[in-house]
């Protein structure tokens, strides 16, 4: 974002040495690790699975299979539709945190942010399996409520539903969420909304007016970051998830494990980073509508 | 939601949500540390009284203890990596004034718009294609690569936080690039430093998505409680280890935050307004 264009003074010391030095580990990384290794799964979606590691011949019938079997179809419109829950969820949820955080906290902040943020660091698949505990049959919150009287037996309802996935999975990505908005709100000039009263807008209409469409751009951070690993997640719909909560990432997961056709796999991940793209150019595209910012 | 301090109503309604929300937060987690001292093999209510047997059982594990191990060398390992990575790729964005340095720190961060099993799919390709195959090394560079967005952004919100007058000056004052990199640049931001490695520790110790594509006969911690989830037998066990695991987490992500915290007044009493651009840097990376 804030790439220092030019420093005024020059710099005639600099040496080659230090430079290619300096350049080499984040160079191996980047190129070979990330852009190398996405290059090889582009290039082996466009095999055919022979059993050996790059496959052999280049088709294009891995697409097609992926655009003609419905099946394929129903789990990425199936993860979709969880990934746009729960990123709809936590981005809701977060954004009043987020709000009370930027303009309500005052010497507690530093705690809350904290707090807020602390999950973040501990285990996601710990995470996943609390829920598992939760709801599980004969689990906590069953228990809890034939405990209290409220129910006399324990239901099948809760484990293996696609609710249940969205509700984990919003769970252990809320942390992700406060963060981009918070620093949105925390960046909005006071003297904006200062200036919003003062020429007599009620709270909410300078809220509405002011506030809000200055935060669009956090908001629009929070919900990509959280809903490019959900898309993807192939971790929460197997522990909590059941049968009827297949996602994409699961099928992708199989291709490269149990089902053994590694170019099939590829081309589902491809067509997933497909999908992706059109959700953050389509974020970007709001961002420049909306976001007010200049 | 009302605005501004003077309406406080609505500041009191928000702070009981905002309760409420982390209550949503840590409920769920912390009944793990709950029912790893309960004395049944049900994780339900009622509780059945106080026992510290599931953790007895943790000891004379040896394929926790060496799944244990192999998390810790791995995350020592990967962490170091990461860092150095993310000290080098974020000084040269910053201070390099090359398009490849640019580029290189962008695409570093891009690990953040794939999905995880992207990610391991795509290295575990990689990692046959070099013949290195499944293996400790393989999971290294997967951690890495996993915890570079982290180390990039927390050490270049470091850089920039610097007076740029400082580095100037050492530069004015005759010290060669590397001798302004490693006596000037690195001490003033060794606590950065050390938050990066310890939260890049955390992230390959937690880490699961990648790291089951990656790993060979000997797995990591989570793959180790992955393997036990099947067995109903065993779940207080994984809540006995998942409590230690939890502990561990905790400590080590409070300390980092307290270095970086400390990190921000490190170079000089900084005028507070430099202190909050710091703040800000730090947090910007999920909006970038």
């Amino acid at each position: 974002m804030s790439t220092l264009v030019a420093t005024p003074v020059p710099e005639p010391r600099s040496s080659q040495g230090f430079r290619v030095a300096m350049l080499l580990p984040g160079a191996l990384v980047t190129f070979l690790l990330i852009l190398f290794a996405l290059g090889l799964v582009l290039f082996l979606a466009f095999r055919t699975n022979d059993g050996s590691l790059l496959g052999a011949g280049f088709t294009v019938a891995n697409f097609v299979m992926v655009v003609s079997d419905p099946l394929y179809w129903t789990v990425t419109l199936r993860s979709l539709v969880i990934a746009a829950l729960v990123t709809l969820a936590t981005v809701v949820t977060a954004y009043p945190v987020a709000y009370y955080l930027a303009f309500h906290a005052g010497r507690r902040r530093g705690l809350l942010l904290f707090l807020v943020t602390l999950p973040f660091w501990t285990s996601y698949l710990l995470r996943v399996f609390a829920w598992k505990i939760v709801l599980a049959y004969n689990g906590v919150l069953n228990s809890a409520l034939i405990e209290s009287g409220i129910w006399s037996e324990p239901t099948l309802a809760f484990l293996n539903t696609p609710a249940a996935v969205v509700v984990t999975l919003a769970h252990a990505y809320a942390p992700f969420a406060i963060l981009p908005i918070y620093v949105a709100l925390d960046t909005i000039p006071k003297s904006l909304v200062e200036a919003a009263s003062d020429l007599g807008a009620r709270p909410f209409t300078s809220f509405r007016r002011v506030v809000l469409p200055n935060s669009m751009p956090g908001v629009l951070a929070a919900a990509l970051v959280v809903f490019v690993p959900t898309v993807g997640d192939y971790v929460t719909p197997a522990l909590v998830g059941g049968p009827a909560s297949t996602m994409i990432g699961t099928l992708i997961q199989a291709e490269f494990g149990k089902a053994n056709d590694w170019p099939f796999g590829a081309a589902l991940s491809v067509a997933v980073m497909l999908v992706i793209l059109c959700v953050v150019l389509v974020a970007r595209f709001a961002d420049r509508r909306f976001g007010s910012r200049t | 939601m009302s605005e501004g301090r003077h309406t406080q109503r609505g500041g009191g309604w928000l702070g009981v949500y905002v309760i409420a929300y982390l209550v949503f937060l840590y409920l769920p987690v912390l009944l793990i540390p709950l029912f790893s001292f309960n004395n049944s093999i049900q994780a339900a209510f009622p509780l059945q009284g106080f026992t510290l047997h599931w953790y007895a059982t943790l000891f004379g594990n040896s394929a926790l203890t060496s799944a244990l191990l192999n998390s810790l060398v791995i995350g020592v390992i990967a962490a170091t990596g990461a860092t150095l990575c993310g000290i080098t790729v974020s000084y040269m964005d910053l201070y390099g004034r090359s398009p490849l340095a640019a580029t290189i720190s962008a695409i570093a961060r891009l690990p953040i718009l794939i999905p995880g099993v992207i990610v391991g799919i795509s290295l575990l390709i990689l990692i046959n294609l070099i013949g290195l195959g499944p293996s400790r090394i393989a999971i290294v560079l997967g951690h890495i690569l996993v915890a570079l967005p982290t180390t990039v952004v927390i050490m270049r919100s470091r850089f920039a936080a610097i007076p740029k007058t400082i580095r100037e000056a050492a530069l004015d004052l005759g010290a060669s690039d590397w001798t302004t990199f490693r006596r000037v640049m690195l001490p003033l931001s060794l606590p950065a430093i050390v938050s990066a490695f310890m939260l890049a520790f955390l992230i390959s110790f937690d880490e699961f998505i990648v790291v089951f594509f990656l790993a060979g006969t000997e797995p990591t911690l989570p793959l180790y409680i992955w393997s036990q989830l099947r067995f109903p037998r065993s779940l207080p066990t994984v809540m006995a280890l998942g409590t230690s695991i939890l502990a561990v987490s905790f400590i080590i992500a409070a300390l980092a935050e307290i270095l970086r915290h400390r990190g921000l007044s490190a170079p000089a009493p900084a005028d507070p307004s430099q202190r909050k651009q710091t703040k800000r840097g730090e947090l910007q990376w999920h909006s970038t």
